[in-house]
């Protein structure tokens, strides 16, 4: 399958902190891809680098082709590369609805429409419908219509990473970054949740790479799983294959397994 | 074209003001004429407030439109009102796409210490400069209008019924421009300009853009008032008159085109009636009331109006 992604020798360091050392991966079109590893192991500080968020000290990081590694957020997120954050990234102030309109308004005012000398109701860049409509058509599908009127502020935790990854849904999404998508959610949502961005992130046709610390949603939901330690990849395979990794248990999985604290104890053995 | 509320309120404005103008006292017409081009100066606060910056330096751009309203007639001999708030605009404008470079990457204090520093910087070299008539300040040519001088019966009509129609305008302007989906962008920069990047957007330019046409409302104020006064003097780029500038912004709160507008005529009435009661304690007067709508209506006046609305609407 054709290469979308393509980071090659990524490193970054905060002063004594190595966050990335040496970071070769490519990631295939229409792949869904799982990151794992322990805090602090450099899976977000790889998502940042991907969006632009932090700079690499080497390295280059290609998008279909082209070189991205200098670009800024926003010229990344033109690109269609789209992130949502491990603590939702909301407009507390305004209302769920509130939050799509801005959305939806960048990608017009980006595409030049719905300016001030424009008239009538432009069609959103890549939906057949104008802002109102796709703003309610994707509310629907992220099942949080009856939170329209809610202000952001007052809204629960599953709903608050639903409407972040709702937001980043809209500019249609080639590769969707999703960091820590079912933190902070109760455990019997988690599932819901992950079938529900999947299923939409499938009919967009985005690539999906997704941070999670829950072994159960890796295998569940990833096709491949890129293991991080110390800034490292220390394996890069398939779930049945990259979970039963001695390594891998030993540096990720038993720590994650210790940290939920959860019956999967006998997994640990 | 269907016209939505603020719209008709605007246009119903401009109308009572060209009908029943000729009906009042010539110093209600100065007063009008003089909150006018403070509301003006004040509907470039709220574009920017709504976006979370508070700017203690507008008095800048109000100094600015009112010098260039001078300078043309001192040099050009030109006194069209319209002229004069054009060129006040542009000019403004100018220095505010200038400033805003560096301006825009501030946020917070830092913001209005700066736009504060630069105001501050205006009115020292207005104060050092005798071709600018230094502290006296200069006096500018009688206002004519396409041309015409109005009689002195009718001047202070004139001039007023000039003001609301192109205040008018401006809050036409600025109320489509709130509905882009630039304008609209304002309050999500106030709450989280990391999104706002993370959607594609730049959030330095939104801010630049929101800064040049607040500082370009500031210079029609500017010219406004210096036609009017007939006079200007540095106090204009004082700080003292950038937080009055704030004051009745944050008085009439950001709901609206016409809120400062509004708040602009109703700082004029409580400065004007305080001041005739008690000379020497008329700032008491403006705090008290300023407390009161802070602790009362903290999204200012017009939350009445917004209220009265949503009442009606359930």
């Amino acid at each position: 399958m054709a290469v979308i992604l393509d980071a090659q020798g990524l490193q970054k360091t905060f002063g004594a902190v190595t966050a990335a050392s040496d970071i070769n991966v490519a990631i295939e079109k229409d792949s869904v891809v799982g990151l794992i590893g322990t805090n602090g192991a450099g899976k977000t500080t790889f998502i940042n680098m991907i969006t632009g968020y932090l700079k690499p000290d080497a390295g280059s990081i290609h998008f279909d082709g082209h070189d991205i590694t200098a670009l800024e957020p926003r010229e990344i997120t033109r690109l269609r590369i789209c992130r949502s954050f491990q603590i939702p990234q909301l407009y507390q102030s305004l209302t769920v609805h509130g939050n799509m309109m801005a959305a939806l308004g960048v990608l017009l005012s980006n595409a030049g429409l719905g300016g001030f000398f424009s008239r009538g109701t432009p069609l959103v860049p890549g939906h057949d419908a104008g802002a109102e409509e796709v703003a309610a058509r994707t509310l629907e599908r992220f099942g949080l219509s009856a939170y329209r009127d809610s202000n952001a502020q007052t809204l629960p935790g599953g709903v608050r990473k639903l409407l972040d990854i709702a937001l980043t849904i809209v500019a249609k999404p080639r590769i969707l970054l999703l960091d820590e998508p079912t933190s902070g959610v109760s455990a019997d949502e988690k599932f819901g949740i992950m079938e529900m961005v999947m299923k939409v992130a499938r009919d967009e046709g985005a690539t999906v790479l997704f941070v999670e610390h829950d072994m159960e949603i890796v295998s569940r939901f990833a096709q491949r799983v890129l293991a991080f330690y110390d800034g490292r990849i220390i394996a890069d395979a398939p779930p049945e294959i990259a979970l039963n990794d001695p390594e891998v248990r030993r540096y990720v999985v038993g720590g994650a397994l210790q940290r939920l604290g959860q019956g999967a104890g006998a997994e640990h053995a | 074209m269907k016209l939505d509320r603020t719209q008709l309120a605007l246009i119903a404005i401009l109308v009572a003001v060209a009908a029943g103008g000729p009906f009042l006292p010539k110093w209600a017409l100065f007063l009008l004429t003089i909150a006018v081009a403070k509301g003006l100066v004040a509907l470039g606060l709220m574009l920017l407030l709504r976006a979370g910056l508070v700017s203690f330096g507008q008095a800048l751009y109000y100094c600015l439109g009112a010098y260039a309203a001078g300078g043309i007639g001192r040099a050009f001999g030109i006194s069209d009102i319209f002229v004069q708030m054009l060129t006040g605009a542009v000019v403004a404008a100018f220095f505010a796409w200038l400033f805003g470079f560096l301006l825009a990457r501030y946020r917070g204090i830092f913001f209005g210490l700066l736009s504060l520093a630069l105001s501050m910087i205006l009115y020292g070299l207005i104060v050092k400069n005798e071709a600018l008539g230094s502290t006296d300040g200069i006096n500018v040519l009688p206002s004519t209008l396409f041309g015409i001088r109005p009689g002195e019966a009718t001047l202070r009509y004139a001039v007023a019924l000039a003001a609301v129609g192109v205040a008018v305008l401006a809050a036409l302007l600025v109320h489509r421009y709130m509905n882009t989906p630039q304008g609209q962008l304002a309050p999500a920069i106030k709450d989280n300009e990391i999104r706002v990047e993370y959607m594609g957007a730049s959030v330095q330019q939104a801010i630049h853009v929101m800064y040049v046409i607040a500082a370009a409302l500031a210079g029609i104020g500017g010219a406004l008032a210096a036609t009017a006064v007939g006079h200007i003097d540095p106090d204009m780029a004082y700080w003292t008159s950038s937080g009055e500038f704030i004051f009745i912004t944050i008085l009439a709160g950001t709901g609206s085109a016409i809120a400062p507008f509004l708040g602009a005529v109703i700082f004029g009435i409580i400065h004007t009636v305080a001041y005739d009661v008690s000379p020497n304690t008329w700032q008491l007067t403006l705090g008290l009331s300023l407390l009161v709508v802070i602790v009362f209506l903290p999204e200012g006046l017009w939350s009445l109006f917004k209220r009265r609305a949503a009442r009606k609407a359930a």
